[in-house]
């Protein structure tokens, strides 16, 4: 077991709550966009751009750079938020997103800013493209890691279990999932929508190694990679158990909060939360 | 016979059951071959069906770069657009009724959207696929390939010009979609055909010689094995003083507009022919570029909003109307139809 130091621990919960506020900040400008989810995964995201991935801001085509594929787009504005904070482009730019001629599309695009890796939105088809990714790179001999994070509820497209079964077979020890398991979609709670459960026998049984952790903690977040790493004949996929909208009370674990901004009132209120947390995050929901 | 001789097309082009024949398929699985010997950046997926797609003999010289997936279309799309994104530039293969016909969205989003060179090659594609029935003969794949930004979209019209096809589809920087059949057809093309992508070529001219192009009656612009057909009921046309000319419109996005306005400014009367439903298809983009360029009278020949169904390739080829007498009474209907 591997222990951050406190300090580092510190660092991430501020640098996570800058990028919550962004995302605030971003979408009540944008006046639509996805809420809950990015806030749900701005401690895994915070944790990746500032501490486990290898790479580069200023270099966003590095060849040994690791690839992050968000399969799940719908929740670019964390990762836009994160890479802004990582340096990729400079913070303002965030307040372009889902503007005519911006590069912050309402959903990822590859051509549109570098360093998304691959275009993203329609759920179900982010694993294959991590695995093709993955799988070339294999071939190829190459050291990177191939990440992608998917949402729950895309578990539910027969696409990613395709991938899942190919992952498998090809035992893409260079590839890592991760599912942000917020148990909410659009229409409500994932096991009354189409059930998931028993989510880690699914993807054992498709020959992955599984993990699972409290995606708000970053010690395990950062665990869970490198035990990833270490797995050798399988693909690994973390099941990463997050509080959709974490870091505001009064739409934690509201679905309804799935696809919608806060408005200007509700903003101003939810960054004056975020304020007074601080760096607490983690230890103010315990 | 006012066959353009620099198309250098077999001699005794007429003589259909003396033509040596192979179905396009059989020139995809050489073009690749050759291409993935040309570039090791050439990889090949293939949806179980390794072998009805000609993918074998890739699969065979380099089974480090051959990856099964298996019955899985959408994931055949999706993997293939991970690997060009790496950097590779993958072949994927099926049945084009399942590819592009089940695996749309992805190859929209994930190839085209992400401009990543994939190369979907559909085969078995048309009514001609035979016995199998209407579940297995894919006749709107070109309506929903060529709308999509980047594409490129290929109808060979024999062996010989499915391997150049496919060889030229590895050198495009983005996506392709290359369409084949899989029942043999004539060979009336030879290696000395030229083939570029987006050039249609004029494959017979009834005033060829003469070099009086505005007295031309009617242009048949054809894809696919039909091109054939198209020149049998032209030759049979022109005993009766009409004239004439043939185009193999093989890239149908993008289109050869210049070739095409050309030929409805010469005739001022268009027939198209495809084996495709003739909503969306080729025929459908070349009465794109008239209406807007230069508008003359069009008949469509291809499937009219029907299902195929079982039978032998040619039967259901004269049943759904894509026969020589079909082309042959479509010239005279838009004939008719030309403003004097």
């Amino acid at each position: 077991m591997l222990h951050l130091h406190e300090s580092k621990i510190k660092f991430l919960e501020e640098r996570a709550n800058a990028v919550r506020q962004s995302i605030i900040e971003m979408l009540v400008e944008a006046g639509s966009g996805h809420t809950a989810g990015p806030l749900g995964m701005a401690d895994v995201f915070t944790a990746f751009y500032f501490h486990i991935l290898n790479h580069n801001p200023k270099k966003p085509y590095w060849e040994e750079r690791d690839r992050l594929i968000l399969s799940n787009g719908h929740i670019c504005p964390v990762r836009y938020a994160a890479m802004a904070h990582a340096g990729y482009f400079p913070l303002e730019e965030l307040k372009t997103l889902r503007k005519l001629g911006t590069r912050l599309q309402g959903h990822p695009h590859r051509a549109a800013l570098p360093g998304v890796e691959t275009t993203s939105g329609p759920l179900g088809s982010g694993l294959s493209q991590a695995s093709g990714y993955a799988y070339g790179a294999k071939i190829d001999g190459r050291k990177f890691k191939v990440y992608c994070f998917m949402s729950d509820a895309e578990q539910q497209a027969g696409n990613t279990w395709e991938a899942a079964m190919f992952a498998g077979k090809y035992k893409l020890n260079n590839l890592i999932g991760l599912i942000d398991r917020n148990n909410i979609q659009i229409d409500g709670m994932t096991e009354d929508i189409m059930p998931l459960e028993p989510l880690r026998a699914k993807y054992e049984a498709f020959n992955w190694h599984v993990l699972e952790i409290d995606g708000h903690n970053f010690e395990e977040i950062v665990n869970a990679v490198e035990e990833a790493k270490a797995i050798y004949e399988k693909p690994t996929v973390i099941i990463s158990h997050n509080i959709p909208g974490k870091g505001i009370k009064e739409i934690e674990f509201d679905y309804k909060w799935h696809g919608i901004p806060p408005n200007k009132e509700q903003a101003a209120k939810f960054l004056a939360e975020l304020r007074t947390l601080g760096g607490k995050i983690k230890s103010e929901h315990e | 016979m006012p066959i353009n001789p620099k198309v250098k097309l077999v001699e005794n082009i007429l003589e259909k059951e003396k033509l040596e024949q192979a179905p396009t398929r059989k020139g995809y699985g050489e073009g690749l071959l050759a291409a993935g010997e040309l570039n090791e950046k050439i990889v090949a997926l293939c949806a179980d069906l390794t072998e009805s797609t000609q993918m074998h003999l890739f699969a065979k010289k380099f089974p480090q770069r051959f990856i099964e997936m298996g019955v899985a279309e959408q994931n055949l799309a999706t993997i293939a657009a991970g690997l060009a994104n790496y950097g590779k530039i993958p072949f994927i293969s099926s049945y084009a009724m399942f590819s592009p016909g089940r695996n749309w969205e992805q190859i929209r989003t994930t190839i085209c959207y992400n401009d990543v060179p994939v190369k979907i090659a559909g085969s078995h594609a048309g009514v001609s696929v035979g016995p199998d029935g209407a579940t297995h003969q894919a006749v709107e794949d070109i309506a929903i390939m060529r709308p999509i930004p980047n594409m490129t979209v290929i109808n060979p019209c024999d062996t010989n010009e499915a391997k150049k096809a496919t060889m030229a589809a590895a050198l495009v920087n983005g996506p392709v979609y290359l369409r084949f059949a899989r029942e043999k057809t004539p060979v009336f093309t030879t290696l000395d055909t030229p083939f570029e992508v987006g050039k249609a070529e004029i494959f017979w001219d009834s005033l060829i010689e003469v070099r009086l192009q505005s007295a031309l009656d009617v242009a048949i612009i054809a894809c696919g094995p039909l091109v054939h057909n198209a020149i049998l009921a032209t030759a049979d046309l022109e005993k009766e003083g009409i004239k004439i000319r043939v185009i193999n419109n093989h890239t149908i996005k993008p289109m050869d507009e210049k070739t095409i306005i050309q030929a409805a400014k010469d005739s001022g009367a268009v027939v198209t022919v495809e084996e495709h439903q003739v909503q969306g298809g080729m025929g459908s983009a070349v009465a794109e570029v008239l209406a807007k360029n230069y508008p003359v009278p069009i008949e469509f020949v291809g499937v009219q909003n029907r299902f195929g169904e079982s039978g032998t390739p040619n039967e259901l080829i004269e049943h759904f109307g894509m026969g020589v007498s079909h082309i042959k009474e479509a010239v005279k209907k838009v004939l008719k139809r030309k403003i004097k």
